[in-house]
Formats: C-alpha cells, structure tokens, sequence
C-alpha cells in the first residue's frame, strides 16, 4: 500500500498548536509542520527533539583554539622566532599574551562557520535544493500540519481526517 | 504564548495580519522603484565611479598622490578605515546583543543595519587594502610558508590582530545576516509569480520549507550565532584601538582606547542606522514597523554611548596633565589649542555636547531632528579619528620635522568613492531584499501589535 499524506492547513499557530496537542493526547503521530516562523512549545508536543548544534559549535571552537595556539607556536616559537625589540617572547608562555587575540577570533571563526556549515547540511538548505513545503503559502501566513497514513496504522484515512476537521482546520488535503 | 503589558507601547502599529507584513515588505520587491529611487542610485553609482576612478590612480601611481608626508604618514586613509568599522559596528550589536537581551525592537531594525554593517566592513577593509601601495601582493598579510619568498607574518602585532579581527567579523556577520535571510528568501520565492525572479529567489533561499526541526535549528544558531558575535562585537573595535594603543606615540599608547572606542563605533553606527532607516522607512512606506519608539529607543543608546565617549575624552586629556608626561600633556594641548584646534572642537561639540539634546523627550521623539543629529554625530565621529591620528601625528618629537597634512583631490576622491559605493550596495539591498526580518516580525505580531493589544486590552 502506497503511504499516504494528509497536510491539514490552519490560519493561526495557536489553533495548530491546541490541535496537535489534542490529537497526540489520542495516540496520533504528527509527521511534521511547516510554518512561517517558529512555533514556541510545538516541538515537544510533536516530538521534535531539540537541537545538538550548539554542541558542534562547541567542539569546532575548540578546533579553533588548539589551531590557532599551535600555528602560533609553531610560526613565531618553533619555526622562526624573532625577537622584537629584546622582548621575553621565546616560549609559548611568555608570548602568550600577544596570541590571545587572534586565538580569539581564531575560535570564534571557526565555531561559527563549522556550525553554519553543519546547519546547512542537516537542514539541507543549500543552493539548488529544492523546497518541501506542500504549499506555498506555508512560508506567509499558513500553518500546515502532516500526518502520514503509515504512522497511524489504527485509523482510516476518514477517522483521521473526521478527528482532524475537530481541531479547527481550514482546509485538508491527502496526496 | 508569551504576553505583554498593554501599556507598553506597541512595536506594530496598525490592524496587520501576518499576510500584511509579507505584502508591506516585498512591496517594493515586487513592484517597480519609484524615481526618487532612481535619483539617488544615480547619484551614488557617480560618487562610486568618481572613487573607483580615484583608487584606480592612486593603485597605478603610488601613495605619493595621497597627501601624506614624513611625519603624517597615517591621515585620512585610516580615519576612513576606523570611521567605516565603526560604523560597521551597529549592525552586529542591534543583531546580536539585543537579541541576548530578548529586546524586541531590533526585529524592525536588525535585517537594515546588519546590511549596513556588512557593507560598511567592506568600506572599512578598502583602505588597508590600498594603503599598501601594492594590492597585488595583499594576500602577504596571511601566514603563508616560507615558499613564498617571506618570513611568516608576525603574530606579535596589532595589524596582523586586525587582519584576523575583521575579516572574522565579515564572514561572521555576513553568515548570520544570510542565515536570517533564507526564510524571507523563501518567503519570496513562494510569493513572485515571474519566472527569472521566482528562480533567483529560489536558488537564494537554499530549498527553506520551514519545518518543525529547521525552525528548532534556527533559533538555537541565531541564538548561538549571537553569543558568539558578542564578543566578537566588542574585540573588533578594541584590536583596532590597539593598532594605536600599543605605539609609543604621545596621544594613542593609553590603555583607555579599547573601551572608548568601542563606545565611539556603537555611537557612530547607531547613528548611521538612524540616518538611514529615517530615510528608507519613508521611500518604502513603513512607518507602522519602523516607528518613532523604535528611533526613541536609539536615541537613548546615542545619549549613553555618547556620554561614554564625553567622559573618555575628559579621562584622557586628565590623565595627559595627572601623568606629568610632558609629551603627553603637549599632545593635548595641541590638539585643542594648537592649528587643529578647530578638528578637536568639532569632535567636541558634535559628539559630546550635542548628543546631550537627547534628555530631551520632545527632541528624542523629532524625526526630522533625529535625521539632522545622525549626520551631525557622523561628522562628529569622522573628526575623533582625524584628530586622534593626524593631530598626534604632525608635530612629533622633533620641532624641525613639524608639519601639516592637506589631503589631495585623490585623498578626498577615495573616501567619496566608498560613501558612493556603501550607497550603491545599500540601496541595491533596500529594492531587492526584504528590508525587515518577516520571520522574527511575524513572531512578535501577536505580543507586540497594536491591534493585537487593544484586543487583550478589552478581554
């Protein structure tokens, strides 16, 4: 049997959210919802676990920083030190305060563009992709709900849109 | 959902539904500029085409067509550079520090002024580029190996710090404008029905569709885009003072300029935004999303940074007599007494003086006023780094090498040449981009509307 999908269209976010919780309280699973702009409180209600990307961010800092100190010792300690007006600069300690900044922005570099890099290839945004929301007033003014005929096997495509029709949707649609 | 106080003001003016502010912003993408849009490009691309004319020469001769000499040999090149970054400085704080700050406001004004940052940080990063003579050569500045034919760049210095400072600001702040822009993009893509723009727009949303697990995403990146673009905000500015600060120049190697001239660049770029949001929301009729509040609430972060800057002032020229230096205390008698005593009263009276006015309500609430005092501020902020630079410079400790700096035509040329080209980008990104993050309006309709709050008002 070929998967079936109901999209369930809402003209608010608060009617969407009260409907979802409704039909999650009764044993339906919510594939998706696609609007235009986030839903404060949705994502526990239809599972959505939160996000690990800042971890990423974290640990491509991190990347970042040991880099940045070990470019830095290895440039201006091990490879070629210079000495620059008689000044206490050949260990790494005693050099260390004039490597803070750029170890700074070394980290900040890299832990911003590692985790904009990792957002792009999780979300799949990325040039030429091509857009999934089933309508494209999704992105306006719209609030679609998704629900696949596979997830729920206990209900009928009818029981699930007669449940549906009772959250206050304006329009229902299978594909 | 979250909600707030019917007396505080609303930032939404006006009965608009979430499709109104979608048709409120892409109006102007949609449909055709008017004329006076058409002026002003036209005017701005000849300022760009006259400065790209001047670099142009300037590249082909030499830096001896700048009017700098053997003791000024740092003038209007880097009082350009400083004042662009300064400016640049705006975008990311409105950005990034008042989103920590949860202050709703910025969402009319974030989406311009980071535009404005990011093209201002281009201006910046023009004049180092030309102001080593040979541009060719400009990718000398990154630790390259010795194949090259050079030592490696010295990490010991402040210049080199800069190199690394702004271009990870940019990028930076270009990622985190572009990553708000995708669902907007896709916004319009959704909503054109021609085919060229509906393809372009498409091809810049990156394939946004909104789902749950993206926007989960996209708040948590903003989020931490913006911790991390805090400090960053703040250590931009405060290495760029320390190209001066670690000098042994009379007037620049004092330990006060990071602060202060990162309380100088958040002054002078929230004055760029206001003089131009005052602008853009008139030309592209939104004054229901960008309205007097708003101008009010940078009104009051003009007078706090601007105070910030008056007391560094004061801190410096005491501490130039309370330190018994005597070439320090000459630097400052120089500067307000000797023959550019007239650049120092004008950095005095422009940024620390008229900036007071704002105590005022009546004043602080004048649009037109407002408009006047950015400009006022920006002229303000142009003298400080003038001042800082070639006054300290042009009478050094050698009374016989003593001089004065007169800018030459490609001098005034050059920094013509970028006002024209920021104007250029800017106006480019106010016909084809949408000017006001819909995402993060639309987010904050229900809280902060004005009809929205009359409704709750009644219940």
């Amino acid at each position: 049997m070929a998967d079936k999908v109901i999209y369930a269209t809402y003209d608010d976010e608060q009617v969407l959210l009260e409907g979802a919780k409704d039909l999650v309280s009764k044993g339906i699973y919510i594939r998706d919802v696609y609007s235009p702009f986030p839903i404060h409180g949705l994502d526990p209600v239809i599972g959505v676990k939160h996000t690990r990307i800042a971890i990423t961010a974290f640990i491509y800092g991190l990347i970042g920083l040991s880099l940045a100190i070990y470019g830095m010792y290895f440039f201006m300690i091990q490879d070629w030190p210079m000495n620059i007006g008689g000044k206490p600069n050949f260990t790494l300690v005693d050099n260390l305060p004039a490597f803070i900044p750029i170890a700074f922005e070394f980290t900040v570099l890299l832990a911003a563009h590692g985790m904009a890099l990792t957002y792009f290839l999780r979300n799949w945004t990325l040039p030429g992709v091509k857009a999934r929301n089933p309508y494209p007033e999704t992105t306006d003014d719209k609030f679609v709900m998704e629900l696949h005929l596979h997830d729920n096997h206990d209900q009928s495509e009818s029981e699930l849109e007669e449940m549906l029709k009772t959250t206050g949707t304006i329009r229902i649609e299978a594909r | 959902m979250h909600q707030e106080s019917a007396i505080r003001e609303p930032l939404i003016l006006g009965e608009k539904s979430y499709s109104d502010i979608t048709n409120d912003v892409l109006k102007p993408i949609v449909g055709k500029a008017d004329r006076s849009w058409y002026i002003v490009f036209g005017l701005a691309s000849v300022m760009a085409l006259w400065g790209i004319g001047c670099i142009l020469y300037l590249l082909g001769t030499g830096i001896g067509t700048w009017g700098l000499n053997k003791t000024v040999g740092w003038a209007w090149d880097i009082t350009n550079f400083v004042w662009w970054v300064g400016i640049g400085h705006a975008g990311t704080l409105i950005s990034a520090v008042l989103l920590l700050f949860r202050q709703k406001w910025r969402m009319a004004i974030n989406r311009s002024a980071e535009a404005m940052t990011i093209f201002a940080v281009m201006m910046a990063a023009v004049w180092p580029g030309i102001h080593m003579g040979r541009i060719w050569l400009a990718y000398f500045v990154f630790p390259l190996p010795n194949q090259f034919g050079s030592l490696w760049v010295n990490f010991n210095s402040p210049l080199l710090w800069d190199v690394f400072a702004i271009s990870t600001y940019f990028s930076v702040s270009l990622v985190f404008w572009y990553i708000g822009l995708i669902p907007d993009f896709a916004t319009i893509r959704d909503k054109v029905t021609q085919t060229v723009p509906k393809k372009v727009y498409g091809l810049l949303a990156f394939g946004w569709s909104g789902n749950a697990k993206a926007w989960n995403r996209f708040e948590e990146i903003s989020l931490v885009l913006a911790g991390l673009a805090t400090p960053l905000v703040f250590s931009v500015h405060s290495i760029v003072s320390m190209d001066f600060a670690t000098s042994v120049i009379p007037g620049w190697h004092t330990t006060i300029f990071p602060p202060y001239f990162v309380a100088g660049a958040v002054f002078s770029g929230f004055a760029m935004v206001n003089t131009l949001l005052i602008v853009m929301r008139k030309v592209l009729n939104l004054e229901n999303y960008i309205h007097v509040k708003h101008i009010e609430y940078m009104n009051i972060v003009i007078i706090v940074t601007g105070s910030i800057v008056g007391v560094a002032y004061l801190t410096e020229l005491f501490i130039s007599w309370y330190s018994g230096v005597e070439y320090e205390s000459y630097a400052f008698i120089n500067r307000a007494t000797g023959p550019y005593w007239w650049a120092y009263w004008a950095m005095m009276t422009c940024n620390v003086i008229s900036p007071q006015v704002f105590w005022f309500k009546k004043l602080r609430t004048n649009i037109t006023f407002t408009f006047f005092m950015s400009i006022v501020v920006n002229i303000g902020m142009w003298f400080e780094r003038f001042v800082i630079i070639v006054t300290s410079l042009h009478r050094d400790y050698l009374p016989s090498s003593w001089t004065m700096f007169h800018p030459t035509f490609i001098d005034i040329g050059c920094f013509i040449g970028t006002i024209g080209i920021f104007f250029v980008l800017f106006l480019l990104f106010a016909r084809f981009f949408p000017v006001l993050a819909l995402n993060e309006l639309k987010s904050i309709l229900k809280s902060s509307g004005e009809a929205y709050k009359k409704q709750s008002l009644e219940h």
